[in-house]
């Protein structure tokens, strides 16, 4: 099993690999993080005008139909550039959540401006107690009217403070786990009474606590169903996981190369470091912890393509794997660097940041093999 | 776990341990008093145990160590540690101090020794250089004689708090030509000497620890080498022997671990999967620090009775920094997706961080952790060490 690329996606390849080589640099990622705002609208437009952000949704949503494949595609770049820019959040996350579960209004509302490039989106799911339990909710929606009106606090929402557009999980029945009691709503991030507290997250990027007191929103606002919310982000979890991991990949792929060089270039005790058997036989492990997770990320994109059953269990069980790879390469990366990769101006201990990010994103590896273990 | 003491020593502990807490400075308990504190801040328990006589325990007494046992230095050791008191500035005291009174002339030890005690003086560590990593031999900073001067260029690097430092000791190649470890010479310059500046080097937590150190055309009379010329390998040594005795680190590993555990009693619900596995690995690594803290009791046991404990310095900064990593690890992962979230420096500012108190210096520990198994000679150097020291391969 190897994913031979179309010819399509070969171009999706070349040309986000083009534009990050020529716009993403290293030194270029850091300005762009040192800013006020720490992202780059000019990227992110860049991004929208190679169609990037259009490559996952399907035709009929006015996207180029390119599907999981086209996304693991883009993050395995992204993640080789430690993109900081909310692509998961927008297009994975909250994109995939409108059009598999919007109505037609919705999509025709949001899908176009997310596709130009016009508005960035968070997702509203955790909870200061929740951990990684996504029916574990206490914010309440009641019902207003026809409308809702929303109280409660989010915590650690990724991307929030860059964002136009929250989805946001609430609940309209039941006790605080009562997994068919829990909806979604689609909120201005800019209306009255939500309050965000901004910070800054470990790798870079921006988050924030969310206090929502007495927001109200319009019948239009509920997005799928009263009371499908877990189901649908149980869904769109197993799609951002499949793109997280495909970013852990070109993570790896980059810290794999960048300690391979510096191994044969890097002399100790008259020698290159790598020619000490006991560094060699540690890089080898590096490789095949890449390899496994190369061949699990592609198993659980394809499993998405084909819908085949079992891709939940399988989603957990590719975060699990490629995470601990993920986490035993980047550890080995910085130290194998020596005192280099404790420094902020080398690039490898970014990439572990970017890793241990991901090791928390929906959960940690011993969280996702517990539930691997558990599923049906 | 407790060595089995007379009661003499088990008064010694006691009161070790009431001293401590009655003077620990409350305003040095901090977030992260390794990187949260001013010199101004770290130097205050420095001056508490100095003005008791306690600040030397491996001092001899003629030089103004408190003339302990080695029971009595190790259960200093272990109270304070225990105590969660900073240590204080180890180069100072633990580094060049023993250098300075086993191999410097009388005028030297008259200089210096009683600055390093009373906190004076600020000492850092020029040894490593860029590209030399655990490779110290292969010092590159040249030290030219003219005259009663040394005219010293060079670049020393990851130079710990360089940037509170009145005086840095100093590796520098005094011969060229001969081999590596013979044409050292162990010099201390005056960080105020024209010619010697400071860059701050920041570490993946955000925090600023070490320094580049720059060396250039910096004259340093002649009366500040240690010893002879070209003899600076055999107290560099010596020093690096000392630097590796007090990496166990059992106090510190027993305090995060117990810090752990509350933080998974209070983050992660009983009925939570989650909280078994916690559970689980907690009293796996309490079983780890209860091995190393008995093997630690062996060797001071050993010790005291005269026997050489051989290479098991190099044991104990083997595991002592894997079992801390992993508790810092754990404790990152226990906060769950606060995790996410770091302080900015300096933290001193005003800037908001998200969760428990007791979650904000997770991700930096973390971070700043990942040093420990690279620094003082990698574990990687550590265990060919015993391979050839102990196994004799």
């Amino acid at each position: 099993m190897d994913i031979q690329l179309t010819e399509e996606q070969e171009l999706l390849r070349a040309s986000v690999q083009r534009l990050l080589r020529d716009q993403y640099g290293f030194d270029a990622r850091r300005k762009i993080v040192a800013t006020e705002q720490g992202w780059s609208r000019k990227h992110w437009n860049s991004f929208a005008e190679l169609g990037l952000l259009a490559a996952p949704f399907s035709e009929d949503a006015g996207g180029l139909g390119g599907g999981p494949l086209a996304t693991m595609i883009v993050m395995q770049e992204f993640g080789r550039h430690l993109v900081v820019e909310p692509f998961v959040e927008t297009v994975v996350l909250c994109g995939s959540l409108i059009e598999h579960f919007g109505s037609d209004d919705q999509k025709q509302q949001f899908i176009p401006d997310i596709i130009a490039g016009d508005s960035i989106w968070a997702l509203a799911w955790s909870e200061k107690g929740s951990r990684y339990d996504l029916n574990n909710v206490t914010v309440t929606a009641k019902q207003d009217g026809s409308g809702y009106i929303l109280n409660g606090e989010k915590a650690a929402v990724i991307g929030a403070p860059w964002s136009d557009w929250l989805i946001v999980s609430a609940r309209t029945s039941g006790d605080r786990s009562d997994r068919d009691g829990v909806s979604l709503f689609i909120v201005d991030r800019r209306t009255a009474n939500l309050d965000l507290q901004n910070f800054r997250t470990i790798d870079g990027r921006s988050a924030a606590e969310i206090r929502l007191r007495d927001v109200k929103v319009g019948a239009g606002a509920l997005l799928g169903t009263e009371g499908n919310g877990v189901f649908a982000l149980e869904q769109c979890r197993d799609i951002a996981i499949a793109a997280l991991c495909a970013e852990a990949v070109g993570a790896m792929a980059e810290l794999n190369a960048v300690t391979l060089e510096y191994a044969k270039t890097r002399k100790q005790f008259g020698a290159a470091l790598g020619s000490f058997q006991v560094l060699q036989h540690r890089m080898v492990d590096m490789f095949i912890a890449h390899q496994e997770a190369i061949s699990l990320m592609q198993h659980l994109s394809l499993s998405l393509v084909t819908r085949e059953p079992g891709g939940s269990k399988l989603a957990s069980g590719a975060k699990s794997k490629i995470g601990y790879a993920a986490k035993f390469i980047a550890e080995q990366a910085v130290q194998l660097h020596g005192g280099m990769g404790m420094s902020d101006e080398l690039n490898v201990g970014h990439y572990f940041k970017r890793i241990s990010s991901f090791n928390i994103q929906f959960g940690d590896p011993a969280y996702h093999v517990l539930r691997y273990a558990r599923h049906n | 776990m407790e060595l089995q003491l007379s009661s003499e020593d088990a008064g010694f502990r006691d009161e070790v341990r009431v001293f401590i807490a009655e003077n620990y400075p409350a305003e040095m308990r901090v977030p992260n008093p390794e990187t949260d504190l001013s010199k101004e801040q770290m130097l205050l328990w420095h001056r508490i145990l100095y003005d008791k006589g306690w600040i030397a325990p491996l001092w001899p007494k003629q030089y103004g160590g408190p003339g302990w046992s080695i029971t009595q230095r190790f259960l200093f050791e272990q109270e304070t540690s225990r105590a969660g008191t900073l240590p204080p500035l180890a180069f100072s005291v633990t580094m060049v101090g023993p250098v300075i009174y086993t191999f410097g002339n009388e005028a030297q030890k008259q200089k210096f020794l009683p600055r390093i005690l009373s906190g004076q003086d600020w000492w850092c560590q020029g040894y490593s250089e860029p590209g030399s990593g655990s490779d110290l031999a292969s010092v590159r900073t040249k030290a030219v004689r003219e005259g009663d001067h040394y005219i010293v260029n060079g670049h020393k690097t990851w130079t710990t708090l360089a940037q509170h430092a009145d005086w840095i000791f100093c590796l520098v190649r005094t011969d060229a030509a001969a081999k590596p470890q013979s044409g050292i010479s162990f010099l201390l310059i005056d960080m105020k000497s024209p010619g010697v500046s400071v860059r701050p080097i920041i570490t993946i937590d955000g925090s600023h620890e070490v320094n580049d150190v720059f060396l250039e055309n910096v004259r340093v009379p002649a009366e500040n080498l240690i010893g002879e010329e070209n003899k600076g390998w055999t107290y560099a040594k010596f020093l690096l022997g000392n630097e590796r005795t007090s990496m166990a680190g059992i106090g510190r590993s027993i305090r995060a671990l117990n810090s752990l555990r509350k933080i998974v009693e209070a983050e992660i619900p009983t009925e939570d999967p989650a909280h078994l596995e916690f559970i689980k690995e907690i009293a796996r690594i309490e079983l780890d620090v209860l091995a190393l803290e008995a093997t630690e009791l062996r060797v001071v046991a050993q010790m005291s009775r005269g026997i050489d404990p051989g290479a098991a310095a190099s044991l104990f900064k083997i595991r002592g920094t894997e079992i801390f990593q992993e508790i810092t690890e754990l404790t990152h992962r226990a906060i769950g997706n606060y995790g996410l979230a770091i302080r900015e420096h300096p933290v001193s500012g005003n800037h908001f961080m998200p969760g428990p108190e007791y979650g904000h210096t997770a991700s930096e520990r973390y971070l700043n952790s990942r040093k420990l198994s690279i620094y003082g000679g990698s574990n990687e150097i550590q265990r060919n060490i015993i391979a050839k020291a102990v196994l004799g391969l």
